[in-house]
């Protein structure tokens, strides 16, 4: 057993291979579930639960699984642990399972689990691939908790319901900022997450996908190269 | 070896099989408690219309205070039987979908986008020490902005000033209609009086009543960038309190008292 790569599975995903804001992965619920702080965390506990244990699954019968039925076994499992989180919720967490239900389901196509699915489980251990999982799962609910907290804070003056700042609407002196209540304005806040991560780790930079050719805006051509 | 027909198969019935008991073994053994959960919730909802709810007493022990009731839209009749139905479990948005059920509302009454109306609803009365009504929880719903609000409205015993006012599912735009939830609004309410001499004038106004209003007991503060869904929820007052909804009703109570 080799621990450091325990270690490295656990803790890349958590800024400097991030799957948000690397792989740009899951982005849909990082929209859906950020502008209230509570609903967020219980979305990061039960993103991080489904991957961790769909990686630990898979992984335990990628040996047996046929290649061209794979995607779809796969995703069996992904979809069965989601609804088991999701009965769970509706027992032990009714009032945030009520805002969260659409969103829970929708964990079944978040690209993160099945990333990690196809990427990682299918070839590597299982409590490797669980830990994988659970990385992954912790960096999503970094860059999401990040997100909810701005949201929430500056959206509605509170912090997991209780009141913060002190909104005009009940009096006090805070503005409530509408556009944070809104899904566009995590799409501002994750850019700006990803502005801040890669001034600091310039290896996540991409190369630009094209370079514009040289040229001047007025070519002065000889009349020989024109052939005249 | 992988790859054969018989091996595919294998594994997806496999998967799927073993999948399948894990989801409904969850299921089933989760489900009295997802029920009661949502029980609970809709009963707290009705306690806090009437501001009556502690949250330091069990839900049950309150709602086992208040009595229920079946009304008959038709003639604004109190019944304590209809049908077959057991009272605790009746449910009155079902029925509208039961076109024996329920009457359709013509389309110039719908001001409310109701549809089909049920022709028996349920209530609550909250009764005070010596038995008498203290308050009535009304259910009411109608259209918003981008779906039905579905809510109580309670009534003190003179059976025109509001107690209370609380939506339980709603629609509505975060940070805009959904401020119907905020609690601050919600206040806004007890004290309004529903009708005058002419019928319902209990209304959302846009922007806020002046402190020196003649009207100020039948106007409430609108919600700033939420017209429609104020204008949809004096909409639905102006139903629920007319004469298809709970006015006959009203009318009788008071007499009788």
């Amino acid at each position: 057993m080799n621990l450091n790569k325990y270690k490295e599975v656990l803790l890349k995903p958590l800024i400097s291979e991030n799957p948000i804001t690397l792989q740009i992965l899951g982005i849909c619920s990082a929209l859906a579930v950020t502008n209230n702080l509570t609903v967020t965390l219980v979305m990061c506990v039960a993103l991080t639960t489904v991957c961790s244990f769909s990686n630990l699954f898979i992984s335990l019968i990628r040996n047996y699984i046929p290649s061209s039925i794979r995607i779809i076994v796969q995703m069996t499992i992904i979809a069965s642990l989601v609804i088991v989180v999701d009965e769970f919720l509706k027992a032990f967490a009714y009032e945030t399972s009520k805002t969260l239900s659409v969103f829970v389901g929708l964990i079944i196509t978040n690209c993160i689990v099945m990333g990690r699915a196809e990427a990682f489980a299918m070839k590597e251990k299982p409590l490797l691939s669980f830990f994988d999982g659970l990385g992954n799962g912790l960096g999503y609910s970094i860059i999401l908790i990040g997100v909810a907290v701005i949201r929430e804070l500056f959206g509605s003056g509170t912090l997991m319901g209780y009141e913060v700042f002190v909104l005009t609407s009940n009096g006090g002196w805070y503005p409530a900022n509408n556009l944070l209540l809104l899904p566009p304005s995590s799409f501002i806040l994750i850019g700006l997450f990803i502005w801040l991560i890669r001034s600091f780790k310039k290896d996540q930079i991409e190369v630009d996908d094209f370079v514009p050719s040289k040229h001047s805006s007025a070519p002065n051509f000889t009349k020989k190269e024109l052939n005249v | 070896m992988n790859e054969s027909i018989k091996k595919t198969l294998l594994v997806a019935f496999g998967v799927c099989f073993i999948s399948s008991l894990v989801v409904s073994f969850t299921a089933v053994s989760l489900r009295s408690m997802q029920n009661e959960n949502a029980i609970n919730d809709q009963r707290i909802k009705i306690l806090e219309a009437a501001n009556i709810y502690d949250s330091s007493i069990s839900v049950d022990e309150q709602f086992a205070n208040l009595d229920i009731k079946y009304i008959d839209f038709e003639n604004g009749l109190i019944l304590d039987e209809y049908l077959d139905f057991d009272i605790e479990s009746y449910d009155q948005l079902k029925s509208t979908r039961d076109a024996s059920l329920s009457t359709p509302v013509p389309a110039s009454d719908d001001i409310a986008v109701i549809k089909n109306r049920e022709n028996v609803g349920k209530f609550y009365i909250v009764k005070d020490d010596n038995g008498l009504i203290d308050k009535l929880i009304l259910p009411i719903r109608g259209y918003g902005l981008w779906g039905t609000l579905y809510g109580y409205m309670a009534i003190e015993n003179d059976f025109n000033t509001v107690a209370g006012l609380v939506f339980y599912d709603h629609k509505e735009t975060p940070g805009l209609g959904a401020e119907v939830d905020n609690p601050k609004w919600k206040a806004l309410w007890a004290g309004k009086k529903i009708y005058d001499e002419n019928g319902v004038k209990l209304q959302v106004i846009k922007g806020i009543v002046s402190k020196d209003d003649a009207e100020i007991e039948y106007k409430v503060d609108g919600l700033s960038g939420a017209t429609l869904t104020a204008r949809g929820v004096s909409n639905m007052i102006s139903y629920w309190f007319g004469e298809s909804g709970y006015s006959k009703l009203l009318e009788q109570l008071n007499y009788e008292s």
